[in-house]
C-alpha cells in the first residue's frame, strides 16, 4: 500500500481491494458504506462543533469581547458542553402541534445537509460519491432543508414560527435561483458538473481568475446567494430574533434544536466547500505561472489543508457579513433578489458564454 | 323550521390575525404588550397595553416626603435617572423659591447632558439590535461604561444615583470628575465615528429607515410626542432651549431639528445630539464656580398649598411634574407626565400599513423605556 497526503486514491483502492478480498460482494459494498457513513458523520459533527466555537470566537472578536474562555484551552471545549447540555435537555411537548411533522421537521433539516456533504470533494480521492451530475446535485439536496423549515413552522401552532418558515420559504425558493445560475456560469467555463474535474480543471489557475470579470461577479453572486439562502448574515429573515423571537425554531428545545442549529453551521459549511471547490480550486494549491519555485513550495502543503483553509476563508467572510450589517426586510430581501441579482446573473451567463466561446479566458 | 344561516363568506387574503408582541418578546426593551393585528406581515393595527411593570409611583409619592420622592423617580426612566431627580429638585426649589447656588446649577447640567449621552447611546445599542445588527450592542456598551464609571466615582451608583437633592447635591463632586469628564469627550469623539461606520452609513440601515414609520409635525404635536422624536417631525420642543433651566440659558447648543420626521430622522436626531451633549459640557466642564454644593434647606420641607408644575428635557422628551400640596410635608397629588407614554402612543399611528420587521424599528427609534410608560 502506498499511503500519501497528496492523494488518497491508492488509499481507497487498498481498503476495496482489502474487503473484496475477504468479504463476499454483498458484505463488502456495506461494510464500506458503514464505513463511509461513519467518517462522514464524524467529520459532520466535529466540524459542527468547530464551527460553533469559531462563531463565537469571531463574533467576540468582532465585539470587544473575549468569547468562550473558561472551558479547555481558549474555551475549546465549550461547544461540547453546550452540546451535552442540549442533550440532556428536556424535549417539551406542545399542545395541539401536529406532532408527527413537528418531530420530523428537524431530522429532513440536517438529513438535506448531511447528503450534500457527500458529494463534497476534501482532497484528491476523498469523496464519497464523484456524480457526473455533482453540481446539480448538491444544489437539488441542499434545497431539500426548506421542506423541514417549513414543516417546523407550520406544526409548532405559532404564528411566529409560520411567518419565520413562509419567510424562509419565499427567501430560499428566490436565491437559489441566484446560487444555480451563478454556478451555471462556472459550469460553462468549466465544461463538466462533476466536481473531482472541476477541481482538476483548475489545475493552471482557480477559475475565480480564469474567467476574468464574470467569474468574479458570479464568486459575489453566489457569495450573496448562498448566504441568504443558508438563512444566515444580513438575511436571517427566518428566525429574526428582534422581530419573530427565534422564527421557525421557536418551539423547538433540546436536541431537536440542536439539530437545527448544528444544519444551519453545516450547510454554512457546504456552501463555503462549494464556493471554494468551484470558485476557489477545492483542494488545488494556489499556482502562479511560470513561478517553479513558489509552485513547487505550494505543492507541499497537502490538498486537504487547503481545502479546510480555502473553505474557512470563505465562512470567516460568512461570519463577517454577519456580524456587521443590520438585516434587511423581506421585501428588500426579494426585491434584491429579483430586480437585482437574477438579471446581473442572467447577463452574467451570456458574458461567461461569449467568452468561453471566443476562447478569452484563460 | 330550520333557518339557513348564510355566513359571511370571508376572503382569506384579507383576514387579519393577531399576533402578541411582549409581554415577553426581544423587541420591547421591557414587559410592553402589543396586540398587533397583521395582514400576512403587514401591520394594519397595534393595540399597545401597557401597565405590566406598574409600581403606582404617583399614589407612592403622596406617602413620601419630597427628598424620599427623589428616589422614585429614578425607577421611572432608569436611562435619565438624573433628569427625572432634577425635575423634582427643581419643583420644590420653585415652590420654596430657594436660590441655588452657581456651582449646582453648573454640576447638574453637566451630570445631565452626561446622562442624556449615556441613555443614547443604550438607544444605539438596542437600534441597532432592533435592526439586526448585534455588534452594535456592544459597542454601544463599552463606552456608556465610561460615563458610568464617572458616576460611580463621584457619586457611588451607577443607574438609580439619587444625587439631586431639594437644594443642591447629595455631596461634591469627586476631585477626578473634571478630568475624567474630559477624558471621556476626547475619547467619545472618536468613538462615535464607529457607530457612524457599522450603523448611520450602512446602505441597509438606511433603506430599511428612510421613508419608513412617518410622523408629520400636526400628528406630533396632537399626540404629544417629544423629545429627539418629536423634533424629527418638526416640533420645536426642546424644553432645554424655550424654558431653560440650570445653565442652559448660558451655554451655547442647537436646537436639532428634523423635517422628515421618518425613522431614519429620528435616529439621526440622537447622534446629532450626542455631538450637542458634548459641546454643552465642554462650554461647562472647566468653568464649574466654586461655593457650597447645596443651599440651606429646612429639615423638613413643606411646600406652601398649590398646584406647581415643572418640566425638563428628559432623554426621550418632555417630563413634567404636577404636584398639588396642602401645605404638608407630603404632596397632596404628583403626577408625571412622562414622554414615553406620549411617544408610544403615536405608535398605532405611524406604524399602520408597516411590516412587521419597520414596527421594529419603529419602536427603537421611538425608544421606548417601559417603566416610564407604566410608572
Amino acid at each position: 500500500m502506498n499511503f500519501s497526503l497528496y492523494d488518497f486514491t491508492s488509499f481507497n483502492q487498498w481498503i476495496d481491494k482489502f474487503l473484496y478480498d475477504h468479504l463476499p460482494a454483498f458484505w463488502a459494498i456495506a461494510v464500506e458504506m458503514v464505513i463511509i457513513g461513519v467518517a462522514i458523520l464524524l467529520f459532520y459533527a466535529l466540524v459542527g462543533l468547530f464551527l460553533v466555537y469559531a462563531e463565537r470566537k469571531v463574533c467576540a472578536f468582532m465585539q470587544n469581547r473575549v468569547g468562550p474562555n473558561r472551558v479547555g484551552p481558549y474555551g475549546f471545549f465549550q461547544t461540547i458542553a453546550d452540546f451535552i447540555k442540549l442533550m440532556l435537555k428536556e424535549l417539551i411537548y406542545i399542545k395541539n402541534a401536529d406532532q408527527l411533522l413537528f418531530n420530523l421537521a428537524p431530522f429532513i433539516v440536517i438529513i438535506a445537509s448531511f447528503m450534500a456533504i457527500a458529494a463534497i470533494p476534501f482532497a484528491k480521492g476523498l469523496h464519497a460519491i464523484d456524480f457526473d451530475i455533482g453540481v446539480l446535485y448538491v444544489i437539488a439536496v441542499s434545497s431539500l432543508g426548506v421542506v423541514g423549515i417549513l414543516l417546523a413552522g407550520w406544526s409548532s401552532n405559532n404564528k411566529y414560527s409560520l411567518i419565520g418558515a413562509m419567510r424562509s420559504g419565499a427567501q430560499i425558493v428566490s436565491y437559489e435561483l441566484s446560487v444555480g445560475l451563478s454556478l451555471v456560469t462556472i459550469i460553462i467555463l468549466a465544461g463538466t458538473m462533476q466536481f473531482s474535474e472541476i477541481v482538476e480543471g483548475q489545475r493552471d489557475g482557480w477559475f475565480l481568475f480564469k474567467g476574468h470579470i464574470p467569474a468574479f461577479i458570479a464568486f459575489i453572486v453566489f457569495l450573496i446567494s448562498s448566504t441568504a439562502e443558508t438563512n444566515r448574515g444580513p438575511f436571517d429573515l427566518a428566525e429574526a430574533e428582534s422581530e419573530l423571537t427565534a422564527g421557525f425554531h421557536t418551539e423547538y428545545s433540546g436536541i431537536k434544536f440542536a439539530f437545527f442549529f448544528l444544519a444551519e453551521y453545516m450547510n454554512m459549511f457546504i456552501v463555503a466547500s462549494i464556493a471554494a471547490t468551484v470558485f476557489l480550486g477545492g483542494w488545488m494549491p494556489f499556482h502562479v505561472g511560470s513561478w517553479t519555485g513558489f509552485n513547487h513550495i505550494m505543492d507541499f502543503i497537502p490538498p486537504f489543508v487547503w481545502y479546510i483553509g480555502k473553505t474557512f476563508f470563505v465562512i470567516w467572510v460568512m461570519m463577517w457579513f454577519k456580524w456587521t450589517f443590520p438585516r434587511l426586510r423581506i421585501d428588500q430581501l426579494l426585491t434584491l433578489e429579483w430586480k437585482y441579482l437574477l438579471p446581473i446573473n442572467l447577463v452574467n451567463i451570456l458574458l461567461m458564454a461569449f467568452i468561453v466561446l471566443m476562447g478569452w479566458h484563460f | 323550521m330550520k333557518e339557513v344561516i348564510n355566513l359571511p363568506v370571508k376572503n382569506i387574503e384579507e383576514e387579519e390575525y393577531h399576533i402578541n408582541m411582549g409581554p415577553q418578546h426581544p423587541s420591547t426593551h421591557g414587559v410592553l404588550r402589543l396586540v398587533v393585528s397583521l395582514q400576512g406581515e403587514i401591520v394594519k393595527s397595534l393595540k399597545p397595553h401597557c401597565g405590566y411593570i406598574h409600581r403606582g409611583i404617583e399614589k407612592m409619592c403622596e406617602k413620601d416626603t419630597y427628598p424620599q420622592i427623589i428616589h422614585l423617580t429614578d425607577r421611572m426612566d432608569y436611562l435619565s435617572a438624573h433628569i427625572n431627580n432634577h425635575a423634582v429638585c427643581l419643583l420644590v426649589e420653585n415652590a420654596l423659591e430657594v436660590e441655588v447656588p452657581e456651582r449646582v446649577k453648573y454640576i447638574r447640567t453637566i451630570i445631565d447632558e452626561l446622562n442624556r449621552i449615556a441613555s443614547h447611546q443604550l438607544w444605539w445599542c438596542s437600534f441597532g439590535m432592533d435592526m439586526g445588527g448585534l455588534t452594535c450592542y456592544f459597542y454601544g456598551l463599552r463606552d456608556r461604561e465610561k460615563i458610568l464609571d464617572i458616576f460611580e466615582e463621584s457619586f457611588g451608583s451607577r443607574l438609580l444615583h439619587s444625587y439631586y437633592t431639594p437644594g443642591g447635591l447629595m455631596m461634591d463632586i469627586h476631585p477626578n470628575f473634571q478630568a475624567n469628564v474630559k477624558a471621556f469627550i476626547k475619547y467619545f469623539r472618536k468613538k462615535i465615528k464607529d457607530y457612524d461606520d457599522l450603523l448611520t452609513g450602512n446602505v441597509i440601515m438606511q433603506l430599511r429607515t428612510k421613508g419608513v414609520g412617518i410622523l408629520s409635525r400636526e400628528d406630533a404635536i396632537s399626540y404629544g410626542v417629544t423629545g429627539p422624536s418629536g423634533r424629527a417631525s418638526g416640533f420645536a420642543c426642546d424644553v432645554r432651549k424655550h424654558h431653560p433651566y440650570g445653565v442652559y440659558d448660558k451655554v451655547d447648543f442647537k436646537e436639532i431639528m428634523g423635517t422628515k420626521g421618518d425613522t431614519f430622522e429620528r435616529y439621526m436626531m440622537r447622534m446629532n445630539e450626542m455631538h450637542e451633549s458634548m459641546k454643552i459640557i465642554e462650554q461647562l466642564i472647566d468653568n464649574i464656580p466654586a461655593g457650597d454644593y447645596s443651599a440651606k434647606m429646612k429639615a423638613v420641607i413643606k411646600l406652601p398649598a398649590g398646584e406647581y408644575y415643572q418640566r425638563v428635557e428628559a432623554s426621550r422628551g418632555e417630563l413634567g411634574v404636577y404636584c398639588i400640596s396642602d401645605g404638608n410635608k407630603t404632596p397632596y397629588r404628583m403626577k408625571f407626565r412622562s414622554p414615553n407614554f406620549s411617544n408610544l402612543s403615536a405608535l398605532d399611528h405611524i406604524s399602520r400599513g408597516v411590516k412587521i420587521a419597520d414596527l421594529v424599528a419603529i419602536g427603537g427609534s421611538l425608544d421606548y423605556v417601559i417603566p416610564d410608560i407604566d410608572r
